[in-house]
C-alpha cells in the first residue's frame, strides 16, 4: 500500500493557496456573525440551516486544504471519516429521540 | 512534503516507522485519535443541544431574563468578543500549515530575487511562535468570557446551559492549552537543535492536531453562539 510521494496527487498546495483558504474561512466567518445581527435572517426559517452549511464548508476546507486529507492515504481518510459519520450520526440520533428535530 | 515521510520512505535522513500497510504508524496513530476525539466532541456537543433551552433560570445565552427579586440578566453570549476569538483560532491554522511548510522547506536554498515573504517562509520558528501565540491569546479570549460570565451570575452550577456549556467549551480549553505546549516545546526544540525536514512528520502530527481544535471550534462556535 506504499505510495509515490512524487505522484501529482501528493503535491501540496502551496503558500499563496494556504493564504487563499484563509481568505475563504475569513469571509465566511463574516458572513455568519453579519447574518447573526439581522432580525429578518434570523427568523426565517433558512437562518439555521445556512449557518450549518457554512459551518461546514468551513470545517471540510480546514480538514482538506490546513491538514492535507485531499492529498493524503485513503486510510487517513477512513480513519477521520468513519468516526466523524458515526459521531454525526449519533448526534442526529439523540436530538431525534430527544424529540429536538423531528421527521 | 508530509506524504514524503507517511509513506515511511526512507530519504538518507528520516527515520521511519513502517507498518504492513506501508504508513508511518505515528501518522496512523494521530488520525485515529483524531477520530476519537470526534466522538468525545459528539457526545458533548450531543448533550449542549439535548438541554438546549431546558433551563429553569437564568441567565439564558441569547434573551434577556429578570429572577423572582426582579434582577434582570441581559444574554449572557458575547458575540464580538468571541468572533475576535475564532478569528484568531483561523489565523493560527494558517500560521501552523505555514510552520509545517517552512520546515519542509528547510535547507532548500532561496531564489536569489527572494522577497521578504518567501524569506518569511521559510522560518519555521517564526510561525511556531505565532501559532502559539493566537493560541495563547484563544485561551485569554475564553478566560475573559469564562470570567465575566460568572461575574453575570452564570457558574456550571447555575443551570443547564451553564453545565453543559463550561464543559463544552472548558473540555475543548483543555485541548488548545495541550496544543499551546505542544508549540512552545517544538519550539524549544527548534530553538535549540533546529527542526529540518527529517522532523516533518513531527510537525506534521502537532498540526493535525492543532488543526482538529480549531475545527471543533468552528462547529461549537456555530452551535452555541450563532443559532438561537
Amino acid at each position: 500500500m506504499a505510495h509515490d510521494p512524487k505522484s501529482p496527487a501528493h503535491a501540496h498546495p502551496t503558500g499563496a493557496t494556504y493564504l487563499k483558504v484563509a481568505v475563504i474561512l475569513t469571509v465566511i466567518t463574516i458572513v455568519e456573525v453579519w447574518a447573526y445581527y439581522i432580525p429578518a435572517l434570523v427568523a426565517s426559517p433558512l437562518f439555521n440551516p445556512s449557518l450549518i452549511l457554512m459551518s461546514a464548508a468551513k470545517f471540510a476546507i480546514v480538514v482538506l486544504f490546513y491538514m492535507h486529507l485531499k492529498y493524503d492515504h485513503k486510510l487517513f481518510k477512513a480513519l477521520f471519516t468513519g468516526p466523524l459519520i458515526i459521531a454525526g450520526a449519533t448526534i442526529l440520533a439523540l436530538l431525534f429521540l430527544f424529540a429536538k428535530i423531528s421527521l | 512534503m508530509a506524504s514524503h515521510a507517511i509513506a515511511g520512505h526512507d530519504d538518507g535522513h528520516a527515520h521511519t516507522h513502517h507498518t504492513t500497510t506501508g504508513l508511518d504508524h505515528r501518522k496512523i496513530a494521530i488520525w485515529a485519535f483524531i477520530g476519537s476525539e470526534c466522538m468525545l466532541f459528539a457526545s458533548l456537543i450531543s448533550t449542549y443541544l439535548i438541554y438546549k433551552g431546558k433551563s429553569l433560570v437564568g441567565p439564558y445565552p441569547h434573551t434577556e431574563y429578570t429572577d423572582a427579586a426582579g434582577k434582570v440578566f441581559p444574554a449572557i453570549l458575547d458575540i464580538p468578543v468571541t468572533s475576535a476569538s475564532t478569528f484568531v483560532l483561523l489565523m493560527s491554522s494558517l500560521a501552523m500549515v505555514l510552520a509545517l511548510q517552512a520546515v519542509q522547506l528547510k535547507g532548500t536554498p532561496l531564489p536569489a530575487n527572494a522577497g521578504w515573504w518567501t524569506r518569511a517562509q521559510r522560518s519555521s520558528q517564526l510561525w511556531l511562535f505565532t501559532t502559539a501565540l493566537l493560541g495563547a491569546t484563544f485561551l485569554g479570549f475564553q478566560a475573559y468570557e469564562f470570567t465575566a460570565f460568572v461575574r453575570e451570575g452564570l457558574t456550571i452550577k447555575t443551570n443547564l446551559f451553564g453545565s453543559t456549556f463550561f464543559t463544552l467549551t472548558g473540555f475543548h480549553g483543555a485541548h488548545v492549552t495541550v496544543g499551546v505546549l505542544w508549540l512552545f516545546s517544538l519550539l524549544w526544540i527548534d530553538r535549540t537543535r533546529g527542526l529540518g525536514p527529517k522532523d516533518e512528520l513531527v510537525v506534521d502530527i502537532a498540526a493535525l492536531y492543532w488543526h482538529f481544535v480549531d475545527v471543533v471550534w468552528i462547529v461549537i462556535f456555530t452551535l452555541i453562539y450563532l443559532i438561537q
